[in-house]
């Protein structure tokens, strides 16, 4: 069983960050960027799985400009048999994204595709579902446990009512929550190895699909800034400071 | 013409606060017409509360054995049936929403717009991005329908009581797959307040130290009347069920008072929490960031000040 891993490059998540002054965009020059994490957890599971004997081939898939190079043998370094590339400068957005995945799913027909249930640096949430549907396969999103047997996953997703339980015939989606699992550490031993392992590049253009970037986005702002607050020093400040606001 | 579709949130029989949220969205858009959705296997009840919500124009309503319950690969496709002919079709931003609109969208071969804040016109909405570090201005073309998610912290819930929009009853032809099946949910059981419509909620992080410690959390809202949510961290240590946590990725919540104990304040919180209306902060650490956006910040041991603040409430 082949497992394709959805693994996008986003800025990282320590860092704050800033709107460019102009509005056009946020600063992007010298920011550190690392794997979105819920694609690091995407990878973990597969590896895991891979590892348990359920799957026999792990693809990390990247959607991303030429120097995202460096991203994908992370990926391999952390375990991955192998590395897809489709190369574009363009960002894109989630259904173009989608389109462009299914392609590589008809070429690799995959049993199960991982990704994140969301990159942390559009939020948008969709790309998983948006596969999942075009695909015409399940979706199940938000995992927090995953278990396969034979050709059915049972899938626990974190929903906001609780624990939600699903069963989910192969080949299917699969999108993470943060408590899934925790990713590996990479060793340096590793980051050899994956110097040697396949990396296939794809022009995005040769996919020939038609592109769903529909949203255009016009304006950058700052979020507002919530006004500077008052100091207490003990519980019963506390309090009346609470019922001169009427809140008590 | 400018016609939206709301899918309608609920569980065990009860419309969820978030649709009536989705409403007053909607209304800002000035529409000719809002029209709500209930899929369910018993959906009259449901359509009937829908009805009562003012601004609504007509609920439809699909009775169907396989709708009972919200399995985003059995409702997406008769959504996306029933959207025809709707310039809108939005879902809120709640885990129920995420799941099932992006699926509609790309069965519809249109974008999404996800967690509208702002309404600036029809096509034109402001949204977060960066867990909130920045707001976008999206437009999206008004030549095709547009789907998207309300961020429900963003809207209050529309009023409710004196309107009677009519209820029709929809058959679709959607062919539903079989191929996901439900098989339970656990549902955390509290008598307190939900945590995404409370007016006061009660967080603890990290800082609380243990399951056992929590309790004091849970005795302190309960003496507010508040919900209790947690941070990731106490989430992660176990303190608290996933259902609590408030953040990017947890609840998106805006309370008239929120007090966040034991919780230093990382951006993927304070997410949350941007639309609360009183922020309180309880940390040992004064320069935790959290300060930095609390109204009333109270600098001490939470275990000396959680029980002095109960005496003096
Ligand atoms: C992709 C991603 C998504 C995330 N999503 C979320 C999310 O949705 N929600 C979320 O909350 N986090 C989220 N996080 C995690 C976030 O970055 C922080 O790690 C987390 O919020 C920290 O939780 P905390 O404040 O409870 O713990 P800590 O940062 O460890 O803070 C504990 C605080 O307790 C204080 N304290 C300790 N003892 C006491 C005492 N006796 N009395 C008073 N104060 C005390 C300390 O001074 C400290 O400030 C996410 C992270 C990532 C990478
Ligand atoms: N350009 C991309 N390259 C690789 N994976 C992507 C890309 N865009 C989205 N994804 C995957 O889709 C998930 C959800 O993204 P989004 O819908 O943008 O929030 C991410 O966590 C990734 O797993």
């Amino acid at each position: 069983m082949k497992i394709l891993v959805a693994y996008k490059r986003v800025v990282d998540y320590n860092v704050r960050v800033q709107v460019k002054p102009d509005g056009s965009g946020v600063v992007m020059d010298g920011v550190k960027l690392s794997a979105n994490p819920f694609d690091d957890i995407a990878l973990e599971e597969a590896l895991r799985l891979r590892e348990a004997g359920v799957a026999t081939e792990v693809i990390v898939v990247t959607i991303a400009p030429a120097n995202a190079q460096a991203h994908l043998r992370n990926g391999l370094a952390m375990g991955a048999n192998r590395a897809i590339h489709v190369v574009t400068d363009e960002a894109i957005q989630p259904l173009t994204a989608a389109r462009a995945l299914l392609k590589l799913v008809e070429k690799e027909q995959p049993e199960i595709v991982i990704l994140g249930k969301q990159a942390i640096d559009d939020d948008c949430s969709q790309t998983g579902q948006m596969l999942a549907a075009l695909w015409n396969r399940p979706q199940a999103t938000f995992a927090s446990k995953v278990e396969i047997t034979g050709k059915v996953a049972k899938v626990t997703r974190e929903v906001d009512a609780g624990l939600e339980t699903i069963e989910v015939d192969l080949p299917a989606v699969i999108t993470t929550d943060l408590r899934l699992n925790e990713p590996r550490f990479i060793k340096l031993p590793d980051i050899m190895k994956a110097k040697s392992k396949p990396m296939e590049t794809i022009e995005f253009a040769s996919l020939g699909i038609e592109s769903g970037d529909h949203l255009k986005t016009t304006k950058y702002a700052p979020p507002p800034k919530r006004s500077k607050g008052v100091m207490v020093k003990d519980a019963a400040e506390l309090v009346a400071a609470l019922k001169t606001k009427g809140l008590l | 013409m400018t016609k939206i579709l709301i899918v309608a949130e609920h569980l065990n029989g009860k419309l969820n606060s978030s649709t009536a949220r989705c409403v007053t969205c909607a209304r800002e858009l000035k529409p000719d017409a809002i029209e709500i959705l209930v899929l369910g296997d018993a959906p009259d009840s449901i359509a009937a509360e829908a009805a009562k919500i003012d601004g609504v124009t007509k609920v439809l309503s699909v009775a169907k054995a396989a709708n009972a319950h919200a399995l985003a690969a059995i409702y997406a496709p008769q959504i996306a049936a029933a959207a025809k002919g709707y310039s809108h079709v939005f879902a809120p931003s709640t885990t129920f929403g995420k799941d099932v609109m992006p699926r509609v969208a790309a069965l519809l071969g249109v974008a999404q717009v996800s967690d509208i804040m702002k309404v600036d016109d029809a096509h034109t909405f402001e949204r977060p991005i960066y867990a909130g570090n920045a707001i976008v201005t999206v437009k999206a073309p008004t030549d095709q329908l547009l789907a998207a998610t309300v961020r429900t912290a963003s809207f209050a819930a529309a009023t409710s009581g004196a309107n009677a929009a009519p209820v029709e009853a929809l058959t679709l032809d959607a062919e539903l797959p079989t191929h996901t099946r439900f098989v339970e949910l656990a549902q955390g059981k509290s008598d307190r307040p939900d945590l995404q419509s409370a007016a006061r909620v009660v967080s603890g992080g990290r800082g609380v130290g243990s399951k056992e410690n929590f309790a004091i959390i849970f005795k302190l809202a309960d003496k507010l009347g508040a919900g209790v949510g947690a941070s990731r961290a106490a989430v992660d240590a176990g303190y608290v069920p996933s259902d609590l946590q408030v953040g990017q990725t947890g609840k998106i919540i805006a309370p008239e008072l929120y007090m966040a104990i034991g919780i230093s304040g990382a951006i993927q919180h304070l997410t949350g929490i941007k639309d609360a209306g009183t922020i309180v902060a309880i940390n040992k650490d004064g320069e935790a960031p959290i300060f930095e956006v609390a109204d009333i910040g109270l600098v001490g041991d939470l275990f000396k000040i959680i029980p002095e603040l109960e005496a003096a409430l």
